[in-house]
């Protein structure tokens, strides 16, 4: 068998296993997308129809009907968005001093840092929601939102991993021109860490998108619930509304999948574990 | 534990030396939003929550200081001891396997074919899927009546269990379940390939080395600093399970509390009881079982973990 001739063979192969694989993975999730297109009556026949017939597009309408889903839209975009800009806007200045500023008890810091990422949110959790509450944040959406601009670990922590790597050479030229810290950090520095912090908006899109323990604990008026909550309310003593919830569930998940496979690239170009010891 | 690297200092001589230099006091007020979270946000609920595991602290009333009395009664509560050996059982089960199934998984997705784009795709997307929906979507999987798993067991002959119904069966198909959404680990490897310099792979090659001896040899050694820091943060996670369990089991931890994982009995008697004393003193606990297990990981981990260019 010459080279070319094997090399061919491999490819497929490799391309056999990986359908395979894959066909486990996104199955569930066709079952999602096409029991969200079902009448109630097709949802457990046996064998499956993949396929619904009829299409029962007023699944989704009646689905927007049956929970308030443009409150809760947008609900939980105002969450995810104003927890993401805020992991963007704090995490790079904080991982930027650790990596390429000298200053002192910068060293204790950054191991605290490390450490902090070892404490289960558990244990935060009834001080923080006795402290929210005493300041009257309870019920509202800005225990899921405030914090994020303080920084969050693991942000920092990747964040800082990548800046470690960018060379110094850049920032000792800037100043001998004269250029502030902060201009450095702005017009140099942050441009070039562009991947990296995409990495980290992206994790904390999709963490503050489905999340559901800090949703559950902190909004107590319906009017403030999130989707995640929402599609909860599916179930109920009666039994499920299995078309609506998946069409929910769909509508939810399909904007984050387009987001990822066009991203995919750079979010995994940023992050870099060179110099983890 | 990570090592800070600094660049090498050059002696400052004493007379100039302050305390704060101009560059310190940048380095403090870039830093200053995370100082300021790490207080309000870490140290003060760590310390508080220590100090109310030793009352009797609700949000109804005030509460005493019991002293070390929660922690008695917890050794006395034998859902505490249940949802402790539930825990160990999923963590001692489901994260040697995430980490078995996400390398090999990332050591496929980072082979050079066409369509790459969307295999990955493919394999993050149940990590993109709302935690609720997939609970529920698994439940009507499982189901052992008309779900799709026993549906397929049947028809090649197989009589398949009931699944979450059943104690027995119950922890195995949630591992099942979280070992389906190991996209974050899995990415995570991914870039920790990518670092593995190729001139390994080519030095290996001119030697004619196979495509095992490659992985045993240069991928694997390679890969334990990012094994090492998924196993510490799959552990973690694994100690803190509560979504699926709790959607699914609608916080019951059904059947027979075999789905009652720590931390949702921890919040039961903080949230819904309102035992926020009791509770914490539930999550000291949890915090020094997973201080205990992460030194016994890091002590260990000079052993295994190599780094490139060692």
């Amino acid at each position: 068998m010459n080279a070319k001739v094997k090399k061919r063979v491999n490819v497929t192969f490799t391309h056999i296993i990986l359908i395979i694989v894959s066909l486990l993975f996104i199955l569930p999730f066709i079952w999602m997308v096409s029991t969200s297109l079902k009448p109630i009556t097709q949802v457990f026949t046996f064998p499956i129809e993949w396929i619904p017939d009829p299409f029962q597009w007023m699944n989704y309408l009646d689905a927007i009907e049956y929970i308030p889903f443009f409150t809760y839209l947008k609900n939980t975009v105002v969450i995810t968005v104003l927890s993401t800009l805020g992991v963007i806007i704090s995490c790079p200045l904080v991982a930027y001093s650790f990596a390429k500023l000298e200053w002192r008890g910068k060293n204790v810091l950054f191991v605290i840092t490390i450490a902090v990422m070892m404490i289960p949110s558990q244990v935060t959790m009834i001080p923080l929601f006795l402290l929210f509450n005493k300041i009257g944040w309870v019920g509202t959406p800005l225990p899921l939102i405030v914090p994020a601009f303080f920084g969050v670990p693991f942000s920092i922590f990747l964040l800082r991993q990548f800046f470690m790597g960018l060379p110094d050479t850049l920032r000792d030229a800037a100043k001998i021109d004269g250029a502030s810290e902060f201009r450095i950090y702005w017009q140099i520095m942050l441009p070039l860490a562009k991947p990296a912090i995409l990495a980290v908006g992206l994790f904390q899109f999709m963490g503050s998108w489905t999340d559901f323990m800090g949703p559950l604990l902190y909004l107590t008026d319906e009017a403030q619930y999130t989707l995640s909550l929402g599609l909860q309310q599916f179930q109920s003593q009666m039994g499920t509304e299995w078309g609506l919830m998946m069409a929910v569930a769909t509508m939810m998940t399909i904007p984050i999948i387009i987001l990822f496979f066009f991203l995919q690239k750079t979010f995994i170009k940023g992050i870099t574990f060179s110099g983890i010891k | 534990m990570a090592q800070v690297t600094t660049r090498k200092k050059t002696p400052i001589p004493p007379t100039i030396r302050k305390p704060f230099r101009k560059s310190s006091l940048n380095g403090w007020l870039f830093a200053s939003p995370w100082i300021i979270g790490l207080l309000l946000f870490y140290a003060y609920p760590l310390l508080s929550s220590m100090y109310y595991s030793l009352t009797t602290y609700s949000i109804l009333d005030a509460g005493e200081f019991v002293g070390f009395k929660n922690y008695g009664e917890l050794f006395h509560d034998d859902l505490f001891w249940k949802s402790i050996s539930n825990t160990i059982y999923f963590a001692v089960f489901f994260v040697p396997l995430s980490i078995l199934f996400g390398v090999s998984l990332a050591m496929m997705l980072n082979m050079k074919v066409k369509g790459l784009a969307i295999y990955r795709t493919i394999f993050f997307l149940p990590t993109l899927v709302p935690q609720v929906a997939l609970a529920v979507l698994w439940m009507w999987l499982l189901n052992p009546g008309f779900g799709l798993v026993n549906g397929m067991l049947d028809s090649i002959g197989i009589q398949g269990p009931n699944w979450l119904g059943s104690m027995s069966w119950s922890k195995p198909s949630l591992i099942l379940m979280s070992l389906w959404t190991i996209g974050q680990p899995v990415i995570i490897y991914l870039a920790g390939l990518g670092d593995i310099s190729e001139e390994y792979y080519e030095a290996a090659e001119v030697d004619g080395a196979s495509w095992f001896q490659k992985t045993r040899h240069i991928t694997l050694p390679l890969l334990t600093p990012v094994i090492f820091y998924n196993l510490v943060m799959g552990l973690i996670g694994a100690f803190q399970q509560f979504t699926l369990p709790y959607t699914m089991t609608q916080g019951q931890g059904t059947p027979a509390n075999s789905l009652t994982f720590y931390v949702m009995h921890m919040y039961d008697n903080a949230f819904k009881y309102f035992k926020m004393g009791y509770g914490s003193a539930m999550a000291w606990i949890l915090f020094v079982i997973i201080m205990i297990l992460t030194a016994i990981i890091f002590s260990t981990s000079k052993r295994w973990v190599h780094y490139q260019g060692e």
